[in-house]
C-alpha cells in the first residue's frame, strides 16, 4: 500500500474561513450601500465601485512589485473598499476617493504586513486622511434628496449633518428622529441610515462574524453617557446614537479584527473606551463628529488593552 | 432540564450517523494476535513468557513494570510464537506474538459476583492492580493508581464520562446501550474503592436512549446520578466535565484528586465490573470503526492485539480512495503511519478517511480574528502562544499559559485561516519543557 498521509490533530476543520467572513461583511453592508445608493443617487453606485477597484488595484499592484502571492481571493480588499466609499459624501470627487482607497491599502495595511497586520483599520485611517488632506471635499454633505453634482458648491457645509446642527445649537432644523433612523439625513454614503447598518449588523452577530459586546457597549456606552452629560434628555441621546458615523463605526470599523482586542474583557474596555471618547469630542471638541478619531484612538490603544486583559486560565492564576 | 456544560469550546459536526444506530459485533479473532507491552501511560509491562509457552484468554502475557504500570493478559488461547521489539509510531515497543488455537479457553479468574458486599476499598484496589484496566477513554492510564489518591486529597465525587464529544466515534454510546448495568456496576464498585457516595454519570444530550437507558439503570441506585450534557465539544475532556458538574476548576497543572473527583471512562467501568465481577480482565474493547475511508463503518468488539489491518478486512476493507487512518477521534486522534500494528487498550477508534475527507484546507495569514480564544476550553490565547512559538520565542509562549493547554484541538478547528494553531503550541510545549529541564 501506498503511504498514509499523517498529519497532526485536529484532522478535521470547520467551514468558517476568511472568505466566508469577508463575504459575510459584504452581504452584511448590502443595505447601507443600497439605500445610500437611494438616498444620495446614482453617484454614490460610482464612488462605492470606484473605491473598491481601487481597492484591489492597489493590493495586486502592491503583491506583485512586493512578488508576493496575490491575494485578491480573500475578499478582504473589497471589503475595506466598500466601506471607505460608505465613509465619504456623496458629493466626494472620484479621484480623491481613489487616493484614499489605495492610501488604505497600501499605507495602513500592505506596509504593515497585509492582512491581520494592521494597527489600524484601513478605511478609517483613510477617511481621516482624507478629512485631513480634503477638508472641504470630504464635507459636502448637504440636501441628500438631490443629486451630488449640484449639492457640491462650496458653500455647502458640514453644518446641516445633524451633528453640525446641534454643534451650532439650531436644534429647530433638527431632521426627525425617524429620519435620521432611516437614513434620509445628510451624511456620507452609507452611514446614515441607521435601520440598513443594524441589519447588517445582526448578520454579522448571527452569523458569528462579530461578537455582540464591541458595538452593544460602544452605543450603550454613547447613549448612557449622552445622557448624563447632555442635560438627561432621552430624545437628544437616542438622537445621539442614530446619527453621524456612530452605526457604522459600531458594527464594522471597530470590529476590525486586527486593530481591536482579542479577549472578551478586552472588547470591553475597547468598547467602553470609544464611547467615552466619541461622546467627549461629539459634546465638547471642536468637531461635531468623534467616531473617526475614537475609533482610530482606540485601535492604537489595543495592544495596551490586550496586555492588561489577559483572561485568568482555567484553574490558574492570572498572567 | 437545563443542560450542564463549561466555557468556551467549539460545535463540531457529529458525523455519528454511520454508526451510532448499529449494535456492538464481534471480531472474528485473528490468527495471531501482537501483544504491545506498552499499551497505558507509565512503565511498560515486562513479558513473563517464554516462546513455546501455551497461554489461555485472560493469562498474564506481560506484569506491570512498576506501580504506574498495568499488566497486558492474553486475549487468545493459544502459543506464544515470538517475543520480539518493533518500532511503533516512533516507540521501540515489546511485541508479545501468540497464535491463536481458536478453542477460546478462559483462565479461571475468581469472581467476586456473589460476595459484592465482603469486598472493601484495599480489596478492590488490589484487585484493580491486577485486572489491566487503564483509561480507555485514550490516555490509558491505569486505573488502580486513578483510585489510589494519597491521604491528603479525599474524593467526593466519582464522574463515568459518557460524554463521548469526539465526532465519528458511538463505542461507548453503544455499550451504555446494550451493557448500561454492567456500567453501572462498575461505577458502584469505583465508588466502593474511594469510599465515595456520590457519582455522576455524563452523558451528552445528542444520545438520549443512552440517556435514557442510563437513567433506567440508576433508576433504585442511591447516589448515582446521570447528567445530561450539552453538545459541545471538549464536554468530555476531563477538567470541563469537572467544572461543568461540580463547578469545581482542576488547579493548574493539578489533577482532578485535587478538587476531590476521579473521572473514568464509560468502558474502563464497565472493564471494572467485567474483572471483579466475572472475572474478566481486560482483553477486549468496543471500537468504533467508521469514516469515510472503510467500506462498512461498524462498532466492533476486538480482542487486544488484533492487527488493524484485520479490523479493516472485517469492515470490507479500505475504499478505492482511502488515505488517512486515524487512531480516536478526529479532534485528538493520532494518525496512523501504518495498518500492520496491533490494536490496543485504547484503540477506541478507527477512523479511515478518503482524500476528500483527510484534505486539510492551506493556511492563510492569521486575521487575528479572535476565535482561538474564544473556544479555548482552558482560556488560553491561542493566537499568541502559537505566534511566539512560530518565532521560537519559548518563553514567551510559556508565560501566556501553553502547557496549560490541553490539546483539544479547538483552536485549529474554528481558525479561519486554518492554521495549525494546536500543533505549534504541542511544539512549544515540548520546548519549554526541556528549556525548564536544564
Amino acid at each position: 500500500m501506498e503511504r498514509l498521509v499523517v498529519t497532526s490533530s485536529p484532522h478535521t476543520r470547520s467551514r468558517f474561513t476568511v472568505n466566508r467572513i469577508m463575504a459575510d461583511v459584504i452581504i452584511a453592508l448590502i443595505p447601507a450601500t443600497l439605500m445610500g445608493i437611494y438616498i444620495f443617487g446614482m453617484r454614490s453606485a460610482m464612488i462605492v465601485a470606484v473605491s473598491i477597484i481601487s481597492a484591489m488595484v492597489s493590493e495586486a499592484l502592491f503583491q506583485k512589485i512586493r512578488k508576493q502571492d496575490i491575494t485578491l481571493n480573500d475578499l478582504s480588499a473589497v471589503v475595506t473598499g466598500l466601506i471607505l466609499a460608505l465613509n465619504v459624501p456623496p458629493g466626494a470627487p472620484l479621484g480623491m476617493v481613489a487616493v484614499g482607497s489605495a492610501f488604505a491599502i497600501i499605507i495602513v495595511k500592505q506596509i504593515f504586513g497585509g492582512l491581520g497586520q494592521n494597527f489600524m483599520n484601513p478605511a478609517m485611517a483613510a477617511r481621516a486622511f482624507l478629512v485631513i488632506s480634503y477638508p472641504t471635499m470630504m464635507s459636502i454633505f448637504c440636501d441628500p434628496m438631490i443629486t451630488a453634482v449640484s449639492s457640491a458648491t462650496p458653500l455647502a457645509v458640514s453644518s446641516c449633518t445633524p451633528l453640525g446642527i446641534m454643534a451650532a445649537g439650531d436644534y429647530a432644523n433638527l431632521p426627525s428622529l425617524w429620519e435620521t433612523f432611516i437614513g434620509t439625513i445628510p451624511g456620507t454614503i452609507g452611514e446614515t441610515s441607521s435601520i440598513a447598518l443594524i441589519i447588517g449588523g445582526i448578520y454579522l452577530i448571527v452569523r458569528k462574524v462579530i461578537s455582540w459586546e464591541i458595538p452593544v457597549i460602544y452605543i450603550g456606552t454613547v447613549f448612557l453617557l449622552t445622557f448624563v452629560l447632555d442635560g438627561f434628555n432621552f430624545y437628544l441621546s437616542l438622537y445621539s446614537i442614530f446619527s453621524g458615523g456612530l452605526m457604522l463605526g459600531a458594527f464594522y470599523m471597530l470590529t476590525d479584527y486586527s486593530s481591536s482586542p482579542v479577549t472578551k474583557k478586552g472588547k470591553i474596555v475597547y468598547a467602553f473606551g470609544a464611547g467615552l471618547l466619541t461622546t467627549l469630542i461629539r459634546l465638547y471638541g471642536v468637531y461635531p463628529e468623534g467616531v473617526m478619531f475614537s475609533v482610530l484612538l482606540m485601535n492604537v490603544a489595543t495592544p495596551m488593552i490586550e496586555h492588561f486583559t489577559s483572561p485568568k486560565i482555567f484553574g490558574g492564576a492570572k498572567r | 432540564m437545563s443542560l450542564l456544560s463549561f466555557k468556551g469550546g467549539v460545535d463540531v459536526s457529529g458525523n455519528k450517523e454511520a454508526t451510532e444506530k448499529l449494535p456492538i459485533t464481534e471480531c472474528p479473532p485473528p490468527e495471531r494476535i501482537f501483544l504491545p507491552m506498552r499499551q497505558h501511560i507509565g512503565a511498560p509491562a515486562e513479558p513473563v513468557v517464554k516462546v513455546g509457552d501455551e497461554v489461555k484468554i485472560g493469562q498474564v502475557i506481560g506484569k506491570a513494570g512498576g506501580f504506574v504500570s498495568a499488566n497486558i493478559h492474553s486475549s487468545v488461547s493459544g502459543t506464544v510464537k515470538k517475543i520480539s521489539t518493533k518500532k511503533i509510531m516512533g516507540t521501540d515497543t515489546v511485541l508479545v506474538e501468540i497464535e491463536n488455537n481458536f478453542e477460546e479457553e478462559y483462565l479461571e479468574l475468581p469472581s467476586y459476583k456473589n460476595s459484592i458486599d465482603d469486598l472493601d476499598t484495599a480489596k478492590i484496589r488490589e484487585l484493580l492492580a491486577e485486572s489491566g484496566v487503564v483509561g480507555m477513554g485514550g490516555a490509558g492510564f491505569p486505573i488502580h493508581v486513578k483510585l489510589s489518591p494519597p491521604e491528603n486529597k479525599p474524593i467526593d465525587t466519582v464522574i463515568i464520562n459518557g460524554a463521548e464529544c469526539e465526532p465519528y466515534l458511538t463505542g461507548d454510546h453503544r455499550l451504555m446501550l446494550e451493557e448500561g448495568a454492567q456500567v453501572v456496576k462498575g461505577a458502584r464498585l469505583i465508588m466502593k474503592s474511594l469510599g465515595v457516595d456520590k457519582a455522576y454519570i455524563a452523558i451528552e444530550n445528542n444520545k438520549p436512549d443512552a440517556l435514557a437507558a442510563m437513567r433506567e439503570h440508576v433508576k433504585d441506585e442511591d447516589g448515582i446520578e446521570v447528567v445530561a450534557m450539552k453538545v459541545k465539544y471538549p464536554q468530555g475532556a476531563e477538567k470541563q466535565l469537572i467544572n461543568a458538574i461540580t463547578g469545581r476548576y482542576v488547579p493548574s497543572g493539578g489533577l482532578p484528586m485535587d478538587v476531590g473527583v476521579v473521572v473514568n471512562n464509560i468502558a474502563s467501568a464497565k472493564a471494572v465490573a467485567d474483572y471483579i465481577l466475572d472475572g474478566k480482565p481486560l482483553v477486549d474493547r468496543v471500537c468504533t470503526v467508521t469514516g469515510s475511508g472503510i467500506k462498512k463503518p461498524m462498532n466492533v468488539r476486538i480482542k487486544n492485539g488484533t492487527l488493524l489491518s484485520h479490523i479493516a478486512e472485517n469492515a470490507d476493507g479500505m475504499t478505492e480512495d482511502f488515505v488517512k487512518l486515524v487512531l480516536g477521534g478526529p479532534m485528538m486522534g493520532i494518525a496512523a503511519t501504518e495498518l500492520d500494528v496491533p490494536s490496543t487498550k485504547t484503540t477506541g477508534g478507527l477512523l479511515f478517511l478518503n482524500e476528500k475527507d483527510a484534505k486539510i484546507p492551506e493556511t492563510q495569514p492569521c486575521i487575528k480574528c479572535g476565535k482561538c480564544v474564544e473556544v479555548c476550553p482552558v482560556f488560553l490565547q491561542p493566537i499568541y502562544i502559537a505566534r511566539y512559538a512560530e518565532k521560537g520565542l519559548y518563553a514567551s509562549s510559556d508565560k501566556y499559559g501553553a502547557l496549560d493547554c490541553i490539546e483539544c484541538g479547538a483552536c485549529s478547528f474554528i481558525c479561519p485561516s486554518k492554521r495549525p494553531l494546536v500543533h505549534n503550541i504541542r511544539m512549544a510545549k515540548r520546548k519549554i519543557l526541556e528549556l525548564r529541564k536544564k
